[in-house]
């Protein structure tokens, strides 16, 4: 393995681990209950991207997880202090990046 | 009057013109134009509750209802009702609604909660900032309406927001080309470019190949610009300009923590949640059940009493049977009915307004994905514990054309509360309770089921649940008590005539006797389900009203206590037979409007069908048990 692509490999990791793991977005329903994300980018169509944005779900836009119902029911999340409930398929669309 | 979905607008509208509308707390009550009178500084004017609309970029029908109002010219001034602990959202519509130029005042309603939440509002500064009145109430308390309605005659247009310099510039670009259109629609140019840019054109567009290309141009520049669709770069662009005015007039503290907010902790609970529910629901059952028994128990007799006296008193002749038919009609509404039907609506508007059907929705959202619907679903379904036909209305609010179909159809197998009256009167009464909740149960099972096979012929995946949940509310007895009289006002007003002139009818038929004839007809309906020939008209003239069946049914064996006619398992299978066979009328009304005949026909046709099972299913079960 040459110098090269170990600092190639090495380079995300250590950078990942600066940023406290979280660079990655990841889908809203891996955020743990409790915890609060930001939305980074919504991956739909423009009438889901509209229809997310007139309820404040937005990229930028604070997002927390209050909680999932079991058997891949829909999620309750909070958004500027308003609770929407999600259906799965939608909240899988929504890349957040955790906040501590 | 137009605002975002709860945030009072149907309070604020019956606090001026009286209880005329059923409000509610939760997002999409209103799914109808309801008009009013009321005085503004002693002139008569004409009110107009709108439904509840997010964007003037229509989402679904309901939306789309209110926004061609509002570019209708029939109107004169806008009340922008603005739920205030909500303001930064809410300021977005109405940034929007400035763009169309229409005189306006902006409400913002439900200080108290805005105060719960630690925001504290600079009204005087709001009013300075968008250029109109500003006029702070709690519409459910009654504080502020007067000052509101002074206010409406200072009502001015709004000043637009202003944009990022490159979306003004494509603005600008159009506005000329727009000029004769907005002129002859009667629109402002820039409400109309709005729409374009947002690829959602207005009336009077269509049709102008050189303006569409112009407007194609210009989409392109600003998409290829900015790597975004330009409706949501207006969105965008809109939201930043309301955040910015929420800075300017707002300050937000320290929010109270209170049982409204944690109550979602135990009641929305991944696992509490549903025995909750379960526990919720059935206490709601029990309580009618419990106590529609005993006004019954009090009602009945001296009423039995009066109406044999009558008879006594009128002897034999056959128009002494059309009076006491009549009469019978009359106690049978007031002893039968209003025991069950009262506290019934009363519990519902009760769940309503404290904010637990919404929670419901949320719920229940994983199972409608197995039939297919998604949780938004629930609401009519809910709606149509009430009554079918705003069921029915209610399925307005859905986005999908597919799924409105599929709501509708199976909302109006939903045990509507004339059906209710059925199940309490008969089955709650003289079989119990259990019994009752059980046929509720197995009502549900049935309509998952027709969803399921529903879902298998009519494939397609509507957008997934999207739906505000409001905040828990104190419910306040006034309005409850005035969402009651307002449907039990239908009760009064169409059923009980019907169910005297029917009461009369029947006795008529009787009295020739003309209704073992009938009934007989009709054996092929009651002989296959095991019940005596004299339930068959009963059963028919359902179709008018659920709750005749079971006024009739007395009728018809001539006695109030049905026990000594009818076995338990004939009830049950009656009962059974009643709950899915068609929709009453009103509600096949309905379903044709918004469905169209040849769907309505269907629905009919399913649901009938769907009964004859039933009654059959209940009829094996009962002679099992």
């Amino acid at each position: 393995m040459g110098r090269g692509s170990l600092v190639r490999e090495a380079f995300p990791v250590i950078i990942r681990l600066i940023m406290n793991f979280d660079f990655e977005p990841l889908p809203l329903p891996s955020l743990p209950p409790g915890r609060t994300g930001q939305v980074v980018r919504i991956q739909g169509g423009r009438g889901l991207i509209l229809r997310l944005a007139r309820l404040g779900i937005r990229p930028g836009a604070r997002i927390r997880l209050i909680s999932a119902s079991p058997f891949s029911g829909p999620l309750l999340v909070e958004v500027d202090g308003v609770r929407v409930a999600l259906g799965r398929g939608v909240t899988r669309r929504i890349l957040v990046r955790p906040l501590p | 009057m137009v605002g975002q979905p709860n945030s009072g607008k149907s309070t604020l509208f019956n606090a001026l013109t009286g209880y005329r509308a059923v409000a509610s707390n939760f997002p999409g009550t209103t799914v109808e134009l309801l008009r009013g009178k009321a005085l503004v500084g002693g002139r008569p004017v004409e009110v107009v509750d709108l439904p509840g609309t997010y964007s003037l970029l229509a989402g679904d029908r309901a939306e789309e209802l209110s926004r061609d109002f509002l570019i209708s010219g029939e109107v004169d001034v806008v009340v922008n009702v603005v739920d205030a602990s909500l303001l930064s959202r809410s300021l977005e519509l109405t940034l929007e609604l400035s763009e169309l130029g229409l005189p306006m005042v902006v409400c913002l309603n439900m200080m108290d909660e805005a105060e719960h939440k630690g925001i504290k509002i600079d009204a005087e500064k709001l009013s300075d900032l968008l250029g109109v009145p500003v006029a702070e109430t709690v519409a459910a308390r009654g504080i502020g309406l007067a000052k509101l309605l002074s206010l409406i005659p200072q009502a001015r247009p709004a000043r637009p927001p202003r944009y990022s310099a490159d979306v003004e510039r494509a603005l600008a670009q159009l506005s000329e080309v727009v000029a004769p259109i907005a002129k002859a629609t009667g629109l402002p140019p820039r409400y109309v470019v709005i729409r374009l840019l947002a690829g959602d054109p207005p009336p009077g567009t269509s049709g102008q190949p050189e303006l569409s290309q112009a407007v194609a141009e210009v989409r392109e520049k600003i998409a290829s610009a900015r790597g975004e669709d330009p409706a949501l770069v207006l969105s965008a662009e809109r939201h930043a300009a309301a955040v910015s005015l929420f800075e300017q007039v707002a300050e937000v503290g320290h929010a109270q923590v209170g049982w409204r907010e944690r109550a979602d902790d135990i009641l929305m609970h991944p696992l509490l949640g549903y025995p909750i529910m379960v526990l919720v629901l059935f206490g709601l059952f029990w309580a009618v059940f419990k106590v529609g028994g005993i006004l019954e128990g009090l009602l009945l007799p001296p009423l039995e009493e009066l109406s044999q006296g009558l008879g006594a008193l009128l002897g034999q002749g056959l128009f002494s049977q059309l009076v006491v038919g009549a009469f019978q009609g009359l106690w049978a509404g007031v002893a039968i009915v209003l025991p069950y039907l009262v506290p019934f609506l009363f519990l519902l508007a009760l769940l309503e307004d404290v904010g637990y059907l919404p929670r419901v929705g949320y719920l229940m959202d994983a199972l409608m994905h197995r039939i297919g619907l998604h949780g938004k679903s629930v609401i009519p379904f809910l709606l149509g514990y009430g009554c079918s036909v705003p069921a029915v209305l209610a399925t307005r609010i859905l986005e999908d054309e597919r799924d409105r179909l599929v709501t509708a159809a199976l909302a109006v197998m939903v045990p509507c509360a004339g059906r209710a009256i059925v199940v309490f009167g008969l089955v709650g009464r003289y079989v119990g309770p259990l019994a009752a909740f059980g046929l509720y149960v197995l009502n549900l099972v049935v309509i998952a089921l027709s969803g399921w096979l529903l879902a298998r012929l009519l494939p397609g995946t509507g957008p997934g649940l999207i739906m505000e949940i409001p905040p828990y509310r104190r419910p306040n007895l006034r309005t409850l008590l005035g969402k009651v009289w307002l449907r039990l006002k239908d009760f009064v007003v169409v059923a009980w005539p019907l169910l005297i002139g029917t009461s009369a009818l029947f006795a008529l038929l009787q009295a020739l006797g003309w209704s073992p004839a009938l009934n007989n007809g009709l054996r092929f309906l009651t002989w296959p389900l095991g019940l005596p020939k004299e339930a068959g008209v009963p059963l028919v003239f359902g179709i008018l009203r659920k709750e005749l069946s079971l006024v009739m049914l007395t009728q018809a064996f001539g006695t109030a206590d049905l026990s000594s006619v009818l076995s338990q398992g004939q009830m049950v299978v009656f009962t059974g037979f009643v709950l899915f066979y068609m929709p009453c009328l009103a509600t096949l009304a309905a379903l044709g409007r918004e469905l169209g005949p040849r769907r309505a026909g269907l629905v009919l046709l399913g649901t009938t069908g769907v009964a004859l099972l039933m009654g059959l299913f209940l009829r094996g079960i009962s002679a099992l048990a």
